[in-house]
């Protein structure tokens, strides 16, 4: 095993995991547990792509997570609502995350690894083990509703579906 | 869908936390593993710069502004990147000194009195055409290797000596223009990768230079 290796990803991950998780301990914590994870894992990765295969793991954690925390993933139903038009400019960190936290955390996982890591669709696929439908379909519906709460719109409510 | 809209969301997204990625690495992230002793040193020494560079470098950085970015960035990244643009895109002259002469390594390592190890990237494609000694801050000196591929692109790897009052970094990334630049600052000496090549593409080649150096 070398950890080497896997250093050099440790931005990428940490990136992408501030984004996900909105605040600067969370994502540090799941950055870590994904490192130690990839670190006992290590014997099972195969040549190839190293990145998806960190970010696999990280999405695995993260699942763990929101399961522990007792968070159901909302999945959205209706999807037939227009959404306004955004000059999405001028917009600081925190809305941002207010938005990105509106946002089911499955649709947020296919927005952020489009937006910061520019994954192709194949990539995030194989990251998040979905079909790529299913990427495409959560990448439109994502980014539509991140649209939507940035413009300030609230969250409809009563709209969820526990999975 | 609007294509425009997505890009637009897109950079907004980078723009905010595209920060995140050049802030120091927590010391905690470097996992030491039983047959790579050596990097237990670089956490130590990663854990030295987070206490020298406490002041330096803010933690939580908010809203980030051009500004606040750009201050981030070390000026030996900012000067490599430079460099970079400016000696690869020479045709007849890139390089002072040719790969094939015997004095290259021994000269460099003179000048910037340190044994210098130059990394082979053959496995990545890239064979080294030679190498340049550029003037580097106050008065140090930068020795600048160039490798090419066989499309004809080339890489840099730009090594300097630490200044002591310098402090030491983790990994970092810089953007000047296209020239994406991987740089960090260990005991010893400065060392900057740049290439107009994608964050991914330059990370497994760092890596390999990494792995090379610290052999």
């Amino acid at each position: 095993m070398d950890y080497n290796l896997i250093v050099p990803y440790i931005p990428n991950l940490r990136r992408y995991a501030r984004a996900l998780v909105g605040d600067r301990d969370g994502a540090d914590d799941l950055v870590q547990d994904t490192l130690e994870r990839a670190v006992r894992k290590f014997h099972l990765w195969r040549p190839g792509d190293l990145r998806a295969w960190l970010f696999s793991i990280m999405h695995n954690v993260f699942v763990n997570q929101l399961k522990a925390r007792k968070i159901s993933p909302d999945v959205e139903i209706d999807e037939t609502f227009a959404a306004p038009m955004s000059t999405v400019t001028s917009l600081d960190l925190q809305d941002l995350q207010r938005a990105l936290g509106a946002l089911a955390p499955e649709q947020r996982e296919v927005v952020l690894l489009v937006a910061l890591e520019d994954m192709s669709y194949a990539d995030v696929s194989r990251a998040l083990g979905i079909p790529m439908g299913t990427v495409m379909s959560r990448l439109s519906r994502g980014r539509e509703r991140l649209r939507r709460a940035m413009s300030g719109e609230p969250a409809r409510n009563g709209l969820k579906v526990v999975t | 869908m609007n294509e425009h809209d997505d890009a637009q969301l897109t950079a907004l997204l980078k723009r905010h936390y595209d920060p995140v990625a050049i802030e120091p690495i927590p010391a905690r992230m470097y996992l030491r593993s039983p047959r790579w002793i050596g990097f237990a040193r670089g956490a130590a020494l990663v854990l030295a710069g987070i206490a020298i560079g406490f002041g330096m470098y803010p933690y939580v950085r908010p809203v980030v502004a051009p500004k606040a970015e750009a201050a981030a960035v070390h000026p030996f990244a900012v000067r490599a990147a430079r460099a970079h643009a400016m000696y690869t895109a020479e045709v007849r002259h890139p390089i002072e000194v040719r790969a094939t002469e015997e004095h290259l390594v021994r000269w460099l390592s003179r000048r910037l009195n340190y044994n210098l190890k130059v990394p082979v990237l053959a496995e990545e494609g890239f064979e080294l055409l030679g190498g340049r000694l550029l003037p580097g801050g106050d008065g140090g000196a930068v020795a600048l290797f160039m490798y090419q591929d066989g499309s004809g692109k080339r890489l840099t790897l730009q090594v300097t000596r630490r200044a002591k009052a310098e402090q030491l970094t983790g990994f970092r990334f810089a953007k000047e223009g296209n020239v994406t630049v991987f740089y960090w600052i260990d005991r010893e000496c400065g060392y900057a990768l740049s290439g107009d090549l994608d964050r991914t593409a330059l990370t497994r080649i760092a890596t390999a230079v990494y792995k090379q150096l610290e052999q």
